[in-house]
């Protein structure tokens, strides 16, 4: 199975490039590199240069998450679980869910600076109402009867947690993570273009500047990968938690 | 402690504030070691009764007692399997029959030891590591069995455990809960709407009225005998019992 996977992508990506190739030859300017020497260009500096960028953007990205889960899960599984709660809570969620997180952006710089933690926050913005609202529909969406052979056992809270509330709603707050995680790398890019020297906006924004093509695409190409990697990651996840869901 | 009996004393029960009297001044026992049957038209009530005696509604009036206590599922072990079997799809079938267990007491080798014989017996040794969702309906409701007797719990209720399925697996089914229940008996209440099913594994039978009353509590001689189709009192009382639920089934 996963052997099939890992050749479609090895075919795909191989693809991409056969066709970027021909079209930088057709085109041949230097806005359009060729593909070959994009990857030589990555392989030289990777290490040297664009490492501590992608680690830079790496970390906000995870501490961004991390927040977001932290603060968002018990928040849904309240507002989910919790009638009151949700009553409370949810016409807040609804009146904020809806601004394009990127229009906060110049408030959150006006508070909160450039720096680190701004750029934090924007990430955690955008992931965190996809949680909250993953998190609640799932837990809503369990029947009732799905509780009663536990309370019948007199199962605590956290039986409930552990053998309903968490796996039932798993798959959906994977699935939200993964597309909240599309708008967060595109704003953490917007972030990194001020206030910082390190992380892949800085650096592919940076090359542009000094109109260095090669390390442009370079640049592109290690974000992409980040990407991918954060992908590959979740599925992997989905792959081990949610076994019970493929087999189906 | 397990021989005693299970007392219920005027227990009613209203939905939506009082709107809806789904049951209404219930009172019957169950000796220990009795399987006692539930069996009413539609709508009459059975599954809210269960589900008060499994310490699912808690608002309801009067009192139910299990020996000198009042039954509480935090106090004593209550088996509960639903109609659609109870297992949960995201637990391999032996972690679905120890979740009673665990939650009740510690799993521990004898345990271990007393779900695979268990598991063997009911022939569903070999998918202990499958999920639910790759079973049939007569396997996870084999799987739903060994859960309520691995617990050895006090009390075993059964909402039309056999109903959703065919006709041969249910006969094949309700002789393994027979056997199975034989060798570790415990009262047992099971909702059903088949006087076939209500003969077979009932020796107490309780018939409801469609307004969540009891019309009658019938004691089974037939209990545990399917051979007595010709016997004149067993087609009396099946007549009786059927007629009973297709009058009451059409006044609604
Ligand atoms: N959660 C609920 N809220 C409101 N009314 C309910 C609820 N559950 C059941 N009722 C009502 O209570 C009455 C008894 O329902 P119950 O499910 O106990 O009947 P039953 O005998 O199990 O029926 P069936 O044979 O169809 O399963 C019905 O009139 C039903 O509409
Ligand atoms: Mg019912």
């Amino acid at each position: 199975m996963s052997k099939n996977i890992l050749v479609s992508y090895i075919i795909a990506a191989v693809g991409i490039f056969i066709v970027w190739y021909f079209i930088a030859m057709i085109f041949s300017v230097a806005m359009i590199p060729s593909p070959i020497l994009v990857l030589q260009t990555l392989i030289d500096i990777f290490f040297s240069d664009i490492a501590i960028h992608a680690f830079y953007s790496l970390i906000r990205i995870i501490a961004g998450l991390f927040l977001a889960i932290v603060i968002g899960y018990p928040l849904g599984l309240a507002m989910g679980y919790f009638k009151k709660c949700d009553r409370f809570l949810s016409p807040l969620v609804y009146l904020t869910y809806p601004i394009p997180k990127i229009s906060l952006l110049p408030i959150v710089m006006l508070l909160l600076g450039v720096g680190e933690f701004a750029k934090i926050l924007m990430i955690f913005l955008i992931i965190v109402f996809q949680v909250v609202i993953a998190v609640r529909d799932g837990i809503r969406e369990i029947p009732k009867e799905t509780f009663y052979p536990l309370i019948s056992l007199g199962a605590s809270f956290k039986n409930f947690f552990v053998y309903v509330l968490w796996p039932a709603v798993l798959p959906k707050f994977l699935t939200a993570i993964r597309v909240a995680m599309a708008t967060a790398i595109s704003v953490l890019f917007f972030t990194e273009t001020f206030g910082t020297k390190y992380g892949m906006g800085y650096f592919i924004m940076d090359a542009w500047l000094r109109v260095n093509y090669l390390e442009m695409y370079a640049g592109i190409i290690a974000l992409s990968y980040i990407g991918l990697f954060i992908f590959g990651l979740i599925d992997f996840i989905e792959h081990i938690t949610c076994r019970w869901q493929k087999r189906r | 402690m397990k021989n005693n009996s299970l007392v219920i004393q005027d227990v009613s029960l209203s939905y939506d504030n009082g709107k809806i009297l789904a049951i209404e001044n219930i009172s019957f026992s169950v000796s220990a070691d009795t399987v006692c049957v539930i069996i009413g038209p539609s709508g009459s009530g059975k599954s809210t009764l269960l589900r008060t005696i499994a310490g699912i509604e808690k608002n309801f009036d009067g009192n139910i007692f299990l020996g000198r206590e009042k039954l509480s599922p935090k106090n004593k072990k209550i088996g509960f399997v639903p109609q659609n079997y109870g297992l949960y799809p995201w637990r391999t079938v032996e972690e679905n029959i120890l979740i009673g267990v665990k939650i009740k007491s510690k799993i521990n080798d004898d345990i271990i030891l007393k779900m695979n014989s268990i598991m063997e017996s009911l022939g569903i040794f070999d998918f202990r590591h499958r999920f639910p969702g790759e079973l049939s309906g007569g396997q996870q409701q084999r799987v739903s069995l060994a859960r309520a007797f691995l617990l050895n719990a006090d009390l075993l209720l059964m909402d039309e455990p056999f109903s959703a399925l065919d006709a041969i697996t249910r006969e094949e089914t309700q002789n393994i809960f027979l056997s199975l229940w034989k060798k570790n008996k415990l009262i047992t209440i099971l909702v059903t709407h088949d006087v076939d099913e209500a003969l077979y594994l009932g020796k107490t039978i309780i018939v409801l009225s469609k307004k969540g009353r009891i019309w009658e509590i019938l004691n089974n001689p037939f209990f545990g005998n399917r051979e007595e189709i010709y016997n004149k009192n067993f087609i009396d009382m099946r007549a009786r019992i059927r007629e009973h639920i297709q009058k009451a089934g059409a006044d609604i």
